[in-house]
């Protein structure tokens, strides 16, 4: 019984501490951001891998989610008389919710896991400790680029998400179904606006890049430095930051549509 | 891998970037037709608009010639003080042409149809609607229909 009670509070005081720890790793590593955008080949690299790399998975799972989308829009339209406004339904599914979540997830699938086994294996390899024998800073050398890099590249990949997915919406619901290419688009353009639903969606897309990242960098930085804790580390990224993007979704959607 | 390769991966990467914001900018959302300015501008004076919106559509014959671009109420009249923009594509619309509103569909968007009337004259930049027909609000149908058994 006591034995319990005295695990619970461990576990309370673990979880506290690993909380502040992440945010003081975010705070050094937003101080070595300096020296990150001054040797840019650096982010240039994390570009290619977190971005780059990413880019194939996405540009398909976006086509097809907005075929889905046309699809299943036109079922339900079409029993209202409605199916001229399949442009509307898909445009605004994908360009406020879809893009940035399902990137999100996406992002912390394929990048995510992968920036922190790369860095769990630094660290049980002991490079990073071999980083600050030589006086380099592993906030700003290793840590800093791939911040940055994910932030900038996640609403780009949401960006193309969409647009991919309003033309596989074009491609199912007027090339297939027969829905008119006129009302598709016009109605998509009179009922989505630039600056409350494309922006917004972006800005959802930017927080997404910065939590997913900084979770996974985190991670990989604090596992246990063994084959097992790599691997549970990398199990935690794609839990944690599925779950933040989820919950941080809701939580955006309610501030940013709700005026 | 080598920084050429590398910065050419990333530079299309950036590029594929600039076409989806320019898809989402200029064929999702209104951003293009926003900037504007393309056409001219006719206002009508409606009893009641019902559910019109601004960039709501403007046809003529169920062809898309404008778009609404202002909605206001004025005082005066106590009517609805409408401006349409009408693309320059479709410069000759008789100056007794009339507008009205209708519904796409039972349930669908509102938009102002245009007819077209006989006279010679053509409609510019800052003219004015004769005749109008307000939107069919149905609680007022209703009403009628309830007040007249």
């Amino acid at each position: 019984m006591l034995n319990s009670v005295r695990l619970l509070g461990a576990r309370t005081l673990e979880s506290v501490q690993a909380l502040g720890r992440a945010h003081v790793f975010l705070a050094q590593t937003l101080i070595g951001m300096g020296s990150a955008v001054r040797r840019f080949s650096l982010v240039m690299q994390q570009l290619h891998a977190s971005g780059v790399k990413t880019l194939s998975i996405i540009l398909v799972s976006g086509l097809f989610v907005g075929m889905v989308l046309a699809l299943q829009g036109y079922n339900t339209l079409v029993q209202f008389g409605a199916e001229e406004s399949l442009g509307v339904v898909v445009a605004l599914t994908l360009v406020r919710e879809l893009g940035p979540v399902v990137t999100g997830l996406l992002f912390a699938g394929r990048a995510g896991s992968a920036l922190t086994a790369e860095i769990g294996l630094m660290k049980s390899t002991e490079q990073l400790s071999g980083l600050e024998m030589m006086a380099i800073d592993p906030f700003q050398r290793i840590f800093a680029p791939r911040l940055l890099a994910g932030f900038l590249s996640l609403p780009m990949l949401a960006a193309m998400f969409s647009a991919v997915g309003v033309l596989g919406g074009h491609l199912v619901g007027v090339e297939l179904l027969g829905v008119d290419v006129g009302a598709y688009w016009s109605q998509m353009q009179s009922a989505v606006s630039f600056s409350s639903d494309v922006l917004t969606g972006l800005i959802k897309a930017v927080v997404f890049g910065l939590v997913v990242t900084w979770i996974a960098i985190f991670e990989g930085a604090d596992c246990v430095p063994t084959p097992e804790g790599v691997a549970s580390a990398t199990t935690r990224t794609v839990v944690k930051s599925s779950l933040a993007v989820l919950g941080l979704d809701f939580l955006l959607t309610a501030v940013m549509f709700s005026v | 891998m080598n920084v050429r390769t590398l910065e050419t991966l990333v530079g299309f990467f950036m590029l594929l970037f600039f076409i989806a914001m320019f898809i989402l900018a200029m064929k999702v959302s209104n951003l293009a037709s926003l900037t504007g300015g393309s056409g001219y501008e006719v206002t009508a004076y409606f009893e009641n608009i019902g559910g019109l919106k601004p960039r709501a559509p403007v046809s003529a014959s169920g062809v898309r010639v404008g778009q609404v671009s202002k909605i206001e109420y004025d005082a005066e009249t106590f009517q609805a003080k409408v401006t349409l923009n009408i693309d320059n594509d479709y410069q000759e619309f008789p100056i007794d042409t009339s507008a009205s509103i209708y519904t796409a569909g039972l349930l669908g968007e509102q938009y102002i149809g245009l007819d077209p009337g006989g006279e010679e004259e053509y409609l510019a930049d800052g003219d004015e609607f004769e005749l109008t027909q307000s939107a069919l609000v149905l609680e007022r149908l209703i009403g009628r229909v309830l007040v007249n058994q």
